[in-house]
């Protein structure tokens, strides 16, 4: 029984570790003196990070879109309200769909990459190469991928609205016959630029920083063998998926829930 | 040349992104803000304030001049009691105007409708609309015809 609480304590001690040591090594990537020669890296990483998921952000934008103009259309026509589906499909895509889904693609497609590959740097001993030469590897390869994911994230989510707003244009539209000048005009009635957009570009951001945070520290501390690697990625996209949903929730509550 | 195109490609997404973002504002929210603009506060006294929250409408000859900040209830009179926040370009209400609950539409939002009446002192901040008409609760509505309806056999 006491072995059991022991091992209680330990397990949490432990953790409080793991996290005040995630705490420090991205203190020390965040606040690194910018510097001329360190631009090109961050433009090798924001191309990693932000175009190459820039494709698969723009098919499940347009198809998010098109099943929510889809699904708004035929719940609303029941009410004969079939006019408010932009309002619906844009409402759902900035405040919540686009920062959480983006997130979660951001996360399994970006984080668990960012997690292998400085995972597979430390397990054939590149990190402590590089701090043999006198180079900290927190400012060289951490950091840049820090701030790719910071700046790449919000551009994406806000890619990922707009397209999404026309894909359900493209089904309620063009092919189910709702009035183009009532799509958009209900849509700019209710849809306001600080209240929504921001506030989905202020989650986005928050994404962005737990992603590039879980990822980078679970590549960096991870077991250096093949299945420590494995395990590190999984846990990056387990983690990160649970982080997103879970602060989701949080922000949400703080940004829409107090109306009332 | 390969570095050149990894350039330029990370560029044209942050330009795609600052663009669709410039869209999400135009296009989408409308260059709708809620900006902080000047506004100066009034209230009015209801009988029933009925479905009217915070955020609400207040509409003058249709038009959006303002919006409900607060319900509460006045506590040497009883009666509901609307706090609204009016755009202060709009500074030409007179005292003796009415305000009167409406509701968009059968089961729409409810929203204040202003009707101007005619005197020439305007109302300025902090005062107290008295000419008000209460919000339309259907019940009572259908257990007055109902009533009558009894009333005359």
């Amino acid at each position: 029984m006491i072995n059991l609480i022991a091992d209680l304590g330990a397990g949490l001690l432990t953790r409080l570790v793991q996290i005040g040591q995630a705490l420090l090594m991205l203190l020390q990537a965040i606040f690194v003196q910018p510097k001329a020669s360190s631009l090109p890296r961050l433009m090798q990483q924001l191309f990693v990070v932000g175009v190459q998921s820039l494709i698969i952000m723009l098919v499940s934008a347009l198809f998010i879109g098109m099943v929510l103009g889809l699904q708004g259309y035929t719940l609303l026509s029941a009410y004969g309200s079939e006019q408010a589906v932009g309002q619906m499909v844009a409402l759902t895509l900035v405040r919540e769909l686009s920062p959480v889904v983006a997130a979660l693609l951001f996360a399994g497609r970006a984080g668990s990459a960012l997690t292998a590959e400085i995972g597979l740097m430390k397990a054939t001993e590149q990190l402590a190469s590089l701090e043999m030469f006198g180079i900290d590897p927190l400012h060289r390869i951490v950091a840049p991928r820090f701030w790719a994911g910071m700046i790449s994230l919000p551009l994406l989510v806000a890619i990922f609205s707009l397209v999404g707003i026309y894909g359900g244009h493209l089904v309620a539209v063009d092919w189910l016959g709702v009035y183009s000048g009532s799509y958009w005009g209900n849509m700019q009635q209710a849809v306001d630029f600080n209240e929504d957009v921001l506030n989905g570009m202020i989650k986005a951001l928050v994404f962005a920083f737990l992603i590039s945070w879980i990822a980078l520290y679970q590549g960096y501390s991870c077991v250096p063998t093949s299945q420590g690697i494995s395990a590190a990625t999984t846990r990056t996209v387990v983690y990160s998926s649970l982080a997103i949903l879970g602060f989701d929730f949080i922000l949400t509550a703080l940004m829409f829930g107090g109306a009332v | 040349m390969n570095k050149r195109w990894l350039e330029l490609s990370v560029g044209l997404m942050m330009v795609a992104g600052l663009a669709a973002l410039v869209a999400l504002a135009l296009q989408v929210s409308g260059g709708n803000m809620s900006r902080n603009a000047e506004h100066y506060a009034i209230s009015a006294l209801f009988e029933n304030a009925a479905g009217l929250g915070p955020k609400a409408k207040v509409t003058m000859a249709g038009v959006i001049v303002g919006e409900v900040v607060a319900v509460g209830i006045d506590p040497h009179t009883l009666m509901a009691e609307v706090h609204m926040k009016i755009n202060s370009q709009v500074n030409y209400i007179s005292i003796d105007s009415s305000a009167s609950i409406l509701t968009a539409g059968l089961l729409g939002e409810k929203y204040i409708g202003l009707t101007v009446g005619a005197e020439d002192d305007v109302l300025v901040a902090g005062d107290v609309i008295e000419d008000t008409q209460s919000a339309l609760v259907l019940e009572e509505l259908i257990s007055q015809f109902l009533l009558n309806v009894g009333d005359n056999k």
